[in-house]
């Protein structure tokens, strides 16, 4: 007989897990090394909550309590992780450093490497600044990475705020701005170029989000983003340095960024395997001031790209 | 596919724009003779072709089986949850999304507008269904999307529909089915689009084929914003 299981699900069974395991055990083994405790968070959060941390993703599933109260599965783990440390590390002194293994809920699409119902592993750095906390941040990615033996991985580096300070320097209107972010958010240069084009706009407003490659590509640019792309840059080892493509048109799917943003990337998979970035207001919202950075890495995903690269060796 | 940072596979789209995009290609540098002289092949792995239905270029290009591909902007609104990124508008293969009814004499009211006032609703059969619902949708309009595979024009002749939303290059089926344009939805040319992570891991390779096609697709402009 066939019982189905919701669109986006999927079961997982023991040769699949074995190889799962290997990859979360060896970042777990590097997480835990480095100081970064792992923590675990209801699957449900209060709505409310959530909403709190203004993300821009909405979480998908939504149940009432016996009470009457909307809870939601919770569409990624910042904003638990953000909760624990105003709630329950309100006085404890920074930096805290946190790691978790959890599974996260979004309404995608689903297909190869995108399920409804992922797993995540990441960290969380809390109270600890730019660049020297991304920079952190970026190697302890580097070292999780190598440790699952994936070998092929470059790192997208970029900054969530530059684009919105280059945009404030060519005096781009408010109405403007918001065709201009969407256009990038989509990466549609078409659009972005004719937008720009039809209001008279600089043309560095086109060509400076296309700017990808080595770190020369910051000479092209000036300003207090591109100085904090440097820093972090010179403060990298060089193996995490070498990994490192930057690319100034990043633009993350999640609300709450505020500076550097990065995206994991593998020849063999065509679509990213996570990413983080800084995030220094969204403590904030949970009344525990700190700034913080991030990622997550798609647990699924991680397999594929591994699975790609034993395919090509 | 292939591995090699300067070497792109590149998705081209069988149909109507194909020639055109040979043509583009040559232009650009890349040897379509194979392609040319082998009208059965699929992939041609020397010059690194694939081609494919307009409709599937998305679907090869956001999973990374090509690199970039060339495509209309009808088929990216139709599927725009894609992950591509959208590059340069190469002006090719210009056509148009139309919303057509059945000509009716001096007078009458068109079919579609009567059905709407008369029975509240009303339907129209497309091959588009997120574009016509997304237009109807903003239009503020009640409307029963019918999908349908193949001629779309005979859908309001039989009385299946009263109007249809449909792509047209020069009218001149609709007009031999007795079909008038009453609204123009969107219109369309050919888009070179990029999978995102070649985006940035081929960028060199990339930026290279987007430069030579601004170059030969508009010689006159000076790449505006190259």
């Amino acid at each position: 007989m066939i019982h189905p299981i919701p669109n986006g699900t999927r079961d997982v069974l023991p040769d699949e897990m074995r190889e799962l395991r290997a990859i979360t055990e060896a970042m777990r083994g590097v997480f835990e090394h480095r100081g970064y405790g792992e923590v675990w968070t209801p699957t449900i959060e209060f709505e409310d909550v959530l909403r709190r941390g203004e993300t821009g993703v909405d979480p998908a599933y939504r149940v009432f309590d016996d009470h009457g109260h909307v809870m939601a599965l919770r569409p990624d783990m910042t904003v638990p992780i953000a909760r624990v440390a105003a709630t329950r590390y309100a006085h404890a002194d920074p930096p805290l450093r946190f790691c978790y293994f959890a599974h996260v809920y979004r309404g995608v699409r689903p297909h190869r490497g995108q399920n409804r119902e992922f797993l995540q592993a990441g960290v969380e750095l809390l109270g600890s600044e730019g660049p020297d906390g991304t920079v952190e941040a970026l190697t302890l990615l580097c070292e999780a990475l190598d440790a699952t033996g994936l070998t092929g991985y470059r790192i997208a580096l970029g900054s969530a705020s530059l684009y919105p300070a280059l945009m404030e320097t060519f005096d781009v209107p408010a109405d403007v701005g918001e065709g201009l972010l969407a256009a990038l958010g989509a990466s549609d240069f078409v659009r972005l170029e004719r937008l720009v084009g039809e209001h008279g706009l600089n043309d560095a407003l086109v060509r400076v989000p296309q700017l990808r490659g080595g770190p020369g590509v910051l000479d092209e640019v000036t300003g207090g983003e591109a100085d904090g792309l440097r820093a972090i840059v010179a403060g990298l080892p060089a193996a995490v340095a070498d990994r490192i493509v930057l690319d100034l048109g990043l633009a993350r799917g999640l609300g709450y960024y505020t500076g550097a943003v990065f995206d994991v990337l593998d020849p063999a998979l065509g679509e990213p395997l996570g990413g983080g970035g800084r995030y220094d207001d969204l403590l904030a919202r949970f009344g525990r001031d700190l700034p913080a950075v991030g990622f997550a890495l798609n647990v699924d995903r991680v397999h594929l790209a591994l699975a790609g690269e034993e395919a090509v060796a | 596919m292939t591995r090699d940072p300067d070497r792109l596979t590149i998705a081209v789209p069988r149909g109507a724009m194909l020639r055109e995009t040979l043509d583009l290609l040559d232009a650009v540098g890349v040897d379509t003779a194979e392609v040319r002289a082998n009208d059965r092949k699929l992939l041609f792995e020397d010059v690194g072709i694939v081609t494919m239905r307009p409709s599937d270029v998305p679907t090869y290009v956001e999973a990374g089986a090509a690199d970039v591909g060339i495509t209309g902007k009808d088929v990216l609104t139709e599927q725009e949850e894609r992950e591509v990124v959208e590059l340069l508008d190469l002006g090719l293969g210009p056509c148009r999304m139309i919303l057509a009814t059945v000509a009716t004499p001096e007078g009458e009211p068109d079919p579609a507008s009567e059905a709407l006032r008369r029975l509240g609703v009303m339907r129209v059969a497309t091959k588009y269904y997120k574009i016509a619902t997304r237009y109807f949708e903003e239009t503020g309009r009640a409307v029963e999307i019918v999908e349908v595979k193949g001629s779309v024009e005979l859908a309001p002749l039989t009385g299946l529909v009263e109007a249809i939303v449909d792509l047209t290059a020069t009218g001149t089926t609709l007009k031999e089915n007795g079909l008038v344009i009453r609204e123009e939805i969107l219109a369309s040319t050919a888009r070179l689009i990029a999978n995102p992570v070649a985006h940035k891991l081929k960028s060199a390779a990339i930026d290279e084929l987007t430069r030579r096609m601004r170059d030969a697709v508009a010689p006159t402009s000076s790449a505006s914003a190259a």
